[in-house]
């Protein structure tokens, strides 16, 4: 640094801890230095975040939140404004691509025990931000009003009308009117830009500090804290997460930008499972579409909702469908305290764990391709069996976890 | 804390206590207008006004689909064989009787309806609001042999039968829900309200 940067920096510094914040979350912020090909996915969800934020102020632009004009707004943003198409793909495309990311962000923690302690509260905050996405994803997807935005908000809103005695008041609430219509879509249009963005920037921020806190966990799930060099005080283990991780995540960046701008241009209604085809067509409150499935990211939990089909104790089926989608969801919060193994990482768990999560993960994928087909008999029992083995895997998971027969963990990170 | 002598210790208790009662009763005080905002304004109240429909030319087996306060009514007129069926499935119902609150007192009897052969049930599923598809076909391949006509939703794959009955096994709850309607002569109907006064 010249003279004149240094007495710059010296002056901010005096004002603003630049310098020191600099070092403490970046170039002196020490990471395990064994990180693979699973540490991308969290760098990659703010990138996507920053995509969706920056498209979605474009959007905003041209976007009309009026039930009569929606619609049309969408078209026109497709149509006429330049580059319009493109910048309603990154925004339509970034949305998916945030659920896979945050996916694999997800499992990677459940593979190598990130959710453990110290890293409770860290996994908490992390699946605030899990919920605050799939309202996003929710309310976003209402905005165009065709037909899946309408049928898919409404099926949403109807499961809050199943809570008992305060079901309908709570549902016109939501609604603003007795029905879906203009009022929902304006309000749904507020949290979309509004209220939820600035909830999960300040939810990440929140995430990315408890995380500097407690230090990241690494694919041998050994803490790097444990073993510190008694000179500098620095971890072993660590290295500085700028230039070495920054210019990892710069790599994970530019091979995520490929497939982004490969689905972008070349497929970017994926099949229909990014954007689904009954939604070119404008809503229709008489009408539902021979076949509705919510956008594949909902899909497993959406097949929990509709595979329960018989009445159980003093609640009846529909209500015991919503108790399951939210309970799929919500169960995540308990992984810290159902885990009992002695060891964090899936490479020093035994047999039985590593049985018990790729089940899971097959049925999670199982009731994903479910929930975009048509119910038939067959497939709401097959949806039945494969709820059921994703909640064993949770709530047994205190009982197999114990039992398990470990490795002994390394006392130094390995390969 | 600098002062922590007993008696400053319990009154600063004290204080405290009381302007966190204090600022609690502003805070849901103040939230009160921002949450009854989102209510369904006087305008949305104001547009539930009853619909008349004209019926003259509603043929045997056709369905009639209305608007009625942004949902779908639908007005079937059956046929003397679809009435007839309607008995044939009974076991087959989780309500056959319609016990459950679903219908104006008029209309829980056997065919849930004013007239015999006309029907006037809501078309939103009691599961979660999809409109059901209307299925008059006996026996098709995808809803089985013993399928005598009916309604199916697409979203979560309930079936009700041409009364609006829901079977049993299904997500849906309930029946389908009969909305107030009167006949205002033999050909109009009135659906949203029951005196013959109000329109």
């Amino acid at each position: 640094m010249s003279k004149q940067e240094n007495s710059m920096m010296e002056w901010i510094d005096k004002r603003f801890p630049m310098t020191a914040t600099w070092r403490a979350h970046l170039s002196e912020y020490y990471a395990p230095k064994n990180f693979n090909f699973w540490y991308y996915f969290g760098s990659l969800a703010m990138l996507v975040l920053v995509n969706q934020l920056i498209t979605g102020i474009f959007l905003t632009m041209s976007y009309k939140p009026d039930a009569s004009l929606a619609f049309a707004s969408v078209e026109y943003i497709m149509r006429d404004v330049n580059f319009g198409w493109l910048i309603r793909y990154m925004h339509s495309t970034g949305a998916s691509m945030f659920f896979v990311v945050v996916y694999l962000h997800m499992f990677r923690g459940m593979m190598y025990g990130s959710y453990r302690k110290p890293r409770e509260l860290l996994w908490l905050i992390g699946m605030a931000i899990f919920f605050v996405l799939m309202s996003l994803a929710f309310t976003g997807y209402i905005l165009p009003w065709g037909q899946m935005s309408y049928w898919g908000a409404q099926v949403i809103v109807s499961m809050f009308g199943a809570i008992p005695f305060i079901g309908e008041t709570l549902s016109n609430w939501i609604l603003g009117d007795f029905m879906l219509s203009d009022a929902a879509l304006n309000r749904f249009f507020a949290y979309h830009v509004v209220t939820l963005p600035l909830l999960i920037i300040v939810l990440v921020f929140v995430h990315i500090i408890a995380l500097h806190e407690v230090g990241s966990n690494n694919p041998d799930g050994i803490e790097i804290k444990a073993n510190k060099d008694p000179k500098t005080g620095i971890p072993v283990d660590g290295i500085p997460f700028h230039p070495y991780y920054s210019v990892k995540d710069i790599f994970g960046v530019v091979a995520f930008l490929i497939v982004f701008c490969g689905i972008i241009f070349f497929v970017p209604e994926m099949g229909g499972y990014f954007l689904e085809y009954n939604n070119f067509i404008p809503a229709n409150t008489l009408q539902t579409p021979d076949h509705i499935a919510p956008v594949w990211y909902f899909t497993p939990y959406y097949s929990m909702l509709r595979a329960v089909t018989v009445n159980f104790l003093w609640i009846d089926a529909k209500l015991w469908g919503v108790i399951l989608m939210a309970a799929a969801v919500i169960i995540f919060c308990f992984l810290p305290w159902l885990d009992r193994s002695p060891v964090k990482s899936i490479r020093y768990k035994g047999p039985i764990f590593k049985f018990a999560l790729t089940l899971f993960v097959i049925s999670f994928l199982v009731l994903g391709w479910l929930g975009t087909k048509a119910p038939t008999p067959l497939y709401t029992l097959l949806a039945q069996i494969f709820t059921v083995i994703y909640f064993a895997f949770f709530i047994l998971m205190p009982w197999y976890s114990k039992i398990d027969k470990t490795k002994p963990e390394p006392k130094r990170v390995t390969k | 804390m600098a002062d922590s002598s007993g008696e400053m210790n319990s009154r600063r208790r004290f204080l405290v206590l009381a302007t966190s009662v204090a600022g609690t009763i502003a805070g849901v005080a103040v939230a009160t207008p921002f949450v009854l905002s989102m209510m369904p304004s006087e305008r949305a109240k104001a547009a539930g006004a009853p619909v008349e429909v004209d019926i003259s030319k509603l043929e045997p087996g056709m369905l009639l689909m209305v608007e009625w306060r942004g949902k779908v009514v639908w007005v079937l007129k059956r046929t003397q064989e679809m009435l007839e069926n309607l008995k044939k499935i009974e076991n087959q119902l989780a309500d056959p009787s319609s016990e459950k609150k679903q219908q104006p007192a008029y209309a829980q009897n056997a065919t849930r309806s004013i007239k015999p052969e006309i029907l006037v049930v809501e078309g939103v599923c009691t599961h979660l609001g999809c409109s059901p598809v209307f299925r008059k076909d006996i026996a098709p391949a995808d809803l089985g042999a013993d399928w005598l006509g009916g309604f199916f939703c697409p979203c979560h794959g309930s079936k009700f039968d041409l009364a609006g009955r829901v079977y049993k096994s299904v997500p849906a709850p309930t029946n389908l829900i009969v909305p107030p309607h009167t006949y205002l002569s033999e050909n109009q109907l009135l659906i949203g309200s029951e005196s013959k006064e109000s329109v």
